[in-house]
């Protein structure tokens, strides 16, 4: 079995991978790169675990073989601060208790960085239905939405960090 | 176990030959949203994966003078950014748009939930309401079939070997022409279509239907194009009895399973029930254009 040499753009920084044909983002990521912050849930794009963002849109990385990321810019949860400086989702989440167990978590940081991304005002009923594809087993939802609420309320200059 | 590869090629021709020449099973990858579920599994064990993303014109959408040209492999969230395409075809849109999540739509395509065939796909009545033709790449050239054409059972398709969809044109609307798409499910968002019904009208000046395309999802081996509930369109106002024939219609071309989604019975009448939604939806829209 002949392994693929990709060469890619991970959190700002070049980086070349070898990986098998059948191994998917998710398992370079985690395998081969120990960037482990995301998760493996379901492995079949159902839980958002593994959430990452691929030249500016929002994918489940189990979904996405690591050949395919020849070229590609690809986000993940470990790039989303700056150096140590929390994203304001990130200090949001701490700040609201938006988890329990934290397994989803990454997860739901990264699709809701990549919501805001888009928009930095979205409605309660917007942020719900974007962060559909995301499921957390323990806590429920609320305060994660409060969290993503607050932090975009922060980004627009409107509330404190 | 015979081992898997991988290529992503950049022109047809190449992708065509690399399909045409695979000794065993090849698989094109679009978005890959059903396939990587299927690799996982077992339930496909392809030799060859061929990635089309990076052939150029597979992704993108462009406005023709009388028509919208998907690239086979657009994901469905460059769809549903696509204004002039709400505009023409918002059933259209809509349907792609029920498919997943956030994350599954950044990923998945037309082709492959046509090509998927799954009887139940979100997108494939809205294509086939709004008369959808495959431009498909093959190793005689190239050939265009209507899109109700392609699925022929579950996970079954009439592309022959070396055969793969390249893009796909929909026809710009004519005057006072619209659709609409809904799906039942149990909950409001992430499930699969019990029951899916597409349809488009073109009405005319006085709000009478002079042509229509009805499709449903979900009650057969494959979406199935309602020539009774046409007819039961064509000629009329959409009033109480209008709408009693298309519910019959509908009815009575189910030929359903029962599974965990629901009974036969149970998608029988919500058939009628939703070809009554829809309908109301289209002649509504066509009514304004």
């Amino acid at each position: 079995m002949s392994k693929h040499h990709v060469s890619t753009t991970i959190n700002g920084e070049s980086v070349e991978f070898l990986c098998e044909p059948q191994q998917t983002l998710l398992d370079v990521l985690r395998d081969e790169l120990n960037l482990t912050g995301s998760k493996e849930g379901c492995a079949s794009g159902d839980c958002g675990a593994c959430s990452v963002i691929v030249d500016g849109r929002l994918c489940c990385s189990c979904l996405m073989l690591g050949a395919e990321a020849e070229g590609r810019r690809i986000q993940t949860i470990e790039g989303i601060a700056d150096g140590d400086r929390l994203h304001p989702v990130q200090q949001k989440f701490l700040e609201h208790a938006a988890l329990q167990c934290g397994f989803c978590t990454p997860g739901l940081i990264v699709a809701a960085k990549a919501l805001l991304d888009e928009n930095l005002n979205p409605s309660e009923e917007e942020t719900r239905y974007w962060l559909a594809g995301n499921l957390c087993r323990c806590t429920g939802y609320d305060k994660v939405i409060r969290a993503v609420l607050d932090a975009a309320a922060v980004m627009r200059g409107e509330a404190a960090e | 176990m015979p081992s898997l590869s991988f290529t992503a090629p950049t022109t047809v021709e190449e992708a065509v030959t690399l399909l045409a020449s695979a000794a065993g099973s090849a698989k094109v990858l679009s978005g890959g949203t059903d396939l990587l579920v299927q690799l996982r599994s077992g339930r496909t064990r392809p030799e060859l994966i061929i990635d089309a993303k990076r052939i150029p014109g597979l992704i993108g959408i462009r406005e023709e003078a009388d028509a919208f040209v998907i690239g086979a492999a657009t994901p469905g969230a460059m769809l549903s950014a696509c204004e002039p395409l709400i505009r023409a075809w918002p059933g259209v849109v809509e349907a792609v748009d029920l498919i997943g999540s956030t994350q599954i739509q950044g990923r998945a395509s037309l082709a492959g939930n046509l090509c998927n065939a799954s009887p139940a796909a979100d997108s494939v009545p809205a294509i086939i309401a709004a008369r959808t033709v495959c431009v498909i790449a093959g190793p005689q050239g190239r050939r265009e079939a209507p899109a109700e054409a392609i699925p022929t059972g579950p996970g079954r398709t009439s592309l022959e070997k070396g055969e793969f969809i390249v893009e796909f044109r929909l026809p710009k609307p004519r005057p006072h022409e619209a659709d609409a798409y809904l799906r039942f499910i149990p909950r409001t968002e992430m499930d699969i279509a019990v029951v899916g019904c597409g349809i488009a009208v073109m009405l005319d000046g006085t709000g009478v239907c002079r042509d229509a395309r009805v499709i449903l999802g979900a009650v057969a081996p494959t979406p199935i194009l309602l020539p009774e509930a046409v007819e039961a369109l064509v000629g009329h106002r959409l009033d109480e009895a209008t709408l009693a024939r298309l519910d019959a219609a509908a009815q009575r071309a189910c030929r359903p399973i029962t599974d965990k989604r629901g009974t036969i019975e149970f998608r029988t009448k919500v058939a009628g029930v939703l070809a009554r939604r829809v309908a109301a939806i289209a002649f509504e829209r066509a009514g304004e254009r």
